[in-house]
């Protein structure tokens, strides 16, 4: 009996030495960041920023609930900055007051106005198009506007994520913004009867389905494109990318709708000093320039180029609505999702 | 009779109990408070649209999953318990193997194997020459009917664990009076068994559907749209934590509803504790077909809940093998390992102090405070982790200060920033399991022999170190195994509470996930898997051979405690 007890005491003892691996608390220079974005999609700029500086950089990852984390570790906080995609949540993070402002002026590269909130709370890093992503096979047109996914033509044909992900609510607010709520639920019914299957997976997934015929015609973002393409560790993936092309909705009126991600700067950094160096760096050249190259997404400073293999898709013509018009109908999205049913798909 | 030592130890119990239970309810009372606040204007949105949907569609996947659930699990005890047929003595315990996968992790692999995109349905069509998805016809896997699928094959051991031991128990010799008048074997299933197995089976379904009230995983992955997934997107999309909290606090009513019923199940149990021996029935002896049916029965849910996932799984993690090697997955192994054993040696030890405190004292409000602490079970995770936040970083924010101004030395987010707050949620998440299973072991043990104990000298503490602990040893240790696999498992609130730089098996598998790279998330799914598997299996041994042992004088513990339950009952 008592050798089994020392067993357990001895099994939970072994545990302990592994708790050394629990990172240190805090230390001089380094950067605490919160990201939405997935890791291997900001690791490249970590590791630049890093050798660029010598400042280490720690970072936790999840896609909810960093914004109430913040707010509620309030003055205790560790975090410095926070990474995110779409113009919901950064405006989000204002609104939760857990944000500082960047002064514009210790920034390195160029953020057009567009591209920052108006009190500085948060900067935009890159942009990126919702494209509809059409079969080189199967649909012959090489345009297409965001209203066109309504016709009935496209019954049974069309592919998306889900209706409350934080893209596609971007775009049907844009689409409330420009058109109203109540022509905007009557698109989004049609849409949703179009579709060839219920909303799921994400903007890879729909270019997989095209490509094994579930479905023509799929929206997504622009940047998938390059990763498909260039996946050296799932070749099957290139042949995905290859068996469709990029149409850049409505580029002959009003432009396609364009979504950010960007940075915000905790209110309590602990380490804010560090903390502009890093979101300074992330508005260089250099940064900048490898989310054009790495990430395949649209630079924010208008003197970085974009990606040859970004122009080789085609000419994006981004829709000039202010992105606040966005943020402010999304909760109206959200719900319009909700009363058509958009997510539980084609119910005609 | 008792020292003034015996008593002060007696209050130190109780004083340790109450504070256990504090440390549970804290959590759950944070989540109360910011359901108080105003939640603006979602509550109509959510009445008018939402909620009459997802409440219908959660009631029509509980009431999927506890009718598949009761079939699989009563139908495979009755079964390898009651016939003797070919690969019986096996399926005993394989039978229990689907417990050791996470519903996200199965669903995800039969997403990937059944959608259209996958393997089965592109070889129909390289087979049959259809080129698009309107040539032919095949389910949706993605739906309600695949989730209730999916969950039951991985939920029904709960039902299969807690029937078997009733079979086993309490109705050998009922079956034989049975049969000696001449009824039929069908007739006794129907007639004796069924009727007498049911509470048991009803504690086991509702373990079965409080772990599908709470999934997030799963139904994201099969676009079904529960009162779980409405708690999120009200938070998230419509930028409401009020009315998330407010909408999780309304679900709670379901989960009492839940433990109701499982309380009146364990009630009618009582009976069992009186038997204690367990003659083994004569068992049918089935041939030719009916043998044939009796194996594909109890072959086809672990093919489906096991066998074909971790095929799955194993095929694309042969593509990743690399990754073994893999600096960041072997941390991620050591991380998962280091968390569940703290968690669950403090969970099952804050079990073991409130049983014992409550054994000790009769205690209304400790009472009280612990069947409340078992909604920790079914509060889905995220919003238990927004829950955790508020005491901790309190607390941070105190210890800070007192240290800034005592040592002039500020500690930051000393418990946030150290995991501890990850090992807190698993304890007020997975205490319930615990609990219940030490508590009934408690129960089980005589009055009589803590009074000849102390009579003899021991103090309450003594008494518990060298009477009831070793006696318990069995219920500790499955205590202590189911929640180390459900710590490994957990998801949820190891996103949101991890430290910088902190990665597990399970938000590996997330991370993984999350951008659709699935060959990525194979081995460290896989590696969950194989932990889970040992204590299962371990499990589904002890279990037998107390039932093979001979032994009358020996109270059956694990007998009839076979597995976790939040049953809070003891204080009666």
């Amino acid at each position: 009996m008592t050798r089994n007890w020392h067993r357990l005491a001895l099994a939970t003892i072994s545990c302990i030495p592994l708790s050394l691996a629990l990172p240190a608390a805090s230390q001089a220079e380094e950067v605490n960041i919160y990201s939405y974005r997935q890791p291997y999609l900001i690791q490249p700029l970590l590791d630049a920023f890093e050798e660029k500086t010598g400042i280490k950089t720690n970072v936790v990852f999840s896609n909810k609930g960093l914004g109430e984390r913040i707010a509620t570790e309030g003055e205790n906080s560790p975090v410095d900055v926070m990474l995110t995609v779409d113009i919901g949540r950064l405006s989000g993070a204002k609104d939760l007051g857990i944000t500082a402002p960047i002064p514009a002026e210790q920034l390195e590269g160029t953020v057009p106005a567009e591209f920052q909130d108006p009190d500085g709370a948060w900067i935009g890093l890159t942009s990126r198009a919702r494209i509809v992503y059409a079969s080189r096979e199967r649909v012959e047109q090489d345009s297409i506007d965001y209203e066109d996914l309504a016709d009935p033509k496209w019954r049974g044909r069309i592919c998306t994520r889900s209706g409350q992900h934080d893209y596609t609510l971007g775009l049907i607010a844009s689409m409330i913004a420009h058109h109203g709520e109540a022509e905007t639920e009557t698109w989004l019914t049609a849409v949703r009867d179009n579709l060839a299957r219920k909303p799921t997976g994400n903007d890879r997934a729909q270019v997989k389905s095209i490509y094994a015929g579930e479905c023509d015609i799929a929206l997504g973002n622009t940047y998938y494109m390059g990763q498909m393409e260039t996946n050296d560790k799932d070749p099957e993936q290139k042949e995905w990318a290859a068996s469709v092309k990029l149409l850049y909705p409505n580029s002959d009126n009003r432009g396609s709708h364009v979504n950010l991600s960007g940075v915000v700067l905790a209110k309590y950094a602990p380490h804010k000093e560090a903390a502009m160096k890093f979101i300074s760096f992330l508005t260089s050249h250099q940064a900048q320039g490898i989310y054009a190259e790495t990430n395949f997404e649209y630079p924010v400073d208008p003197e970085v180029p974009v990606s040859e293999r970004v122009l080789s898709w085609g000419t994006l013509k981004p829709d000039s609505l202010p992105l606040h018009e966005v943020a402010d109908f999304r909760k109206a999205a959200s719900e319009m999702v909700d009363r058509v049913g958009f997510d539980n798909g084609p119910q005609s | 009779m008792i020292g003034d030592a015996g008593k002060s130890s007696e209050g130190a119990w109780s004083g340790l109990a109450l504070v256990a239970a504090a440390l549970v309810l804290i959590p759950l009372l944070a989540i109360g408070w910011i359901a108080l606040s105003p939640a603006g204007d979602v509550w109509h949105h959510l009445l008018t649209t939402v909620l009459p949907r997802s409440m219908a569609t959660t009631l029509i996947l509980m009431a999927g999953v506890g009718v598949l659930t009761t079939v699989l699990g009563v139908g495979t005890a009755w079964l390898t318990t009651m016939c003797r047929f070919p690969g019986r003595g096996w399926f005993d315990w394989i039978l229990l193997i689907p417990l050791a996968i996470p519903t996200y992790i199965v669903a995800f692999a039969y997403v990937e194997a059944l959608d259209y995109t996958g393997p089965l349905q592109s070889a129909l069509r390289s087979v049959f020459g259809f080129k698009t998805s309107r040539d032919y016809w095949f389910p949706e896997v993605r739906s309600l009917g695949g989730a209730i699928f999916v969950m039951s094959l991985v939920l029904y051991p709960y039902v299969y664990l807690t029937s078997r031991a009733s079979f086993l128990i309490q109705i050998a010799s009922v079956f034989d009076v049975s049969r000696t008048l001449g009824a039929s074997p069908w007739r006794v299933f129907f007639t004796v068994a069924l009727p007498m197995t049911r509470p048991a089976a009803v504690v086991g379904v509702s373990l079965a559907l409080m772990e599908c009230l709470n999934d997030i995983g799963a139904v994201t992955f099969f676009g079904v749209r529960t009162l779980t997934f409405s708690v999120y997107e009200t938070w998230l999309n419509r930028s409401s934590l009020e009315g998330a909290a407010q909408l999780a606090v309304a679900m709670l009513l379901m989960v009492f509803a839940l433990l109701w019923v499982e309380r009146q199940g364990r009630r009618h149990q009582k009976f069992h504790n009186h038997s204690t021996k367990h003659l083994q029935p004569s068992r049918f002896k089935l041939q030719g077909w009916r043998a044939t049916v009796a194996f594909t029965a109890c072959a086809l849910p672990v093919l489906l809940g096991f066998g074909i996932p971790a095929y799955i799984l194993v095929k694309m993690a042969s593509r990743r093998l690399e990754q073994l090697m893999d600096g960041a997955f072997l941390a991620a192994i050591s991380n998962s390992l280091f968390l569940a054993c703290i968690a669950s040696v403090l969970t099952v030890s804050l079990s073991v102090a409130l049983a014992y405190g409550m054994r000790l004292q009769k205690n209304v409000i400790l009472s009280l405070a612990v069947r409340f602490s078992a909604i920790g079970y079914a509060i889905p995770g995220t919003i238990l982790a927004v829950g955790i936040l508020v005491p901790l970083a309190n607390l941070d924010g105190v210890l800070n200060s007192f240290s800034k101004s005592t040592f002039g030395y500020a500690t930051g987010p000393l418990l946030l920033g150290s995991g501890v707050g990850l090992i807190y949620a698993y304890t007020v998440r997975f205490l319930a399991i615990s609990f219940g299973q030490i508590d009934s072991g408690f129960a089980k043990i005589s009055p009589h022999l803590d009074m000849a104990s102390r009579t003899l000298g021991r103090t309450a503490s003594q008494t518990l170190w060298q009477v009831h602990l070793p006696i318990l040893k069995p219920v500790l240790l499955s205590a202590l195994l189911l929640t180390f696999v459900d710590c490994m498992k957990e998801l949820p609130a190891t996103i949101l509470l991890r430290p910088f730089n902190f990665e597990t098996l399970a938000t590996t598998v997330f991370e993984a996930a999350s951008r659709e790279a699935f060959e990525d998330a194979a081995l460290p799914a896989l590696a969950i898997v194989l932990v889970g598997l040992l204590p299962v299996i371990l499990l589904a041994r002890t279990s037998a051979q107390s039932f093979r042992s001979k032994s009358s004088t020996r109270p059956p513990l694990e007998a009839a405690v076979p597995l976790a339950s939040p049953d809070l009952s003891a204080a009666e």
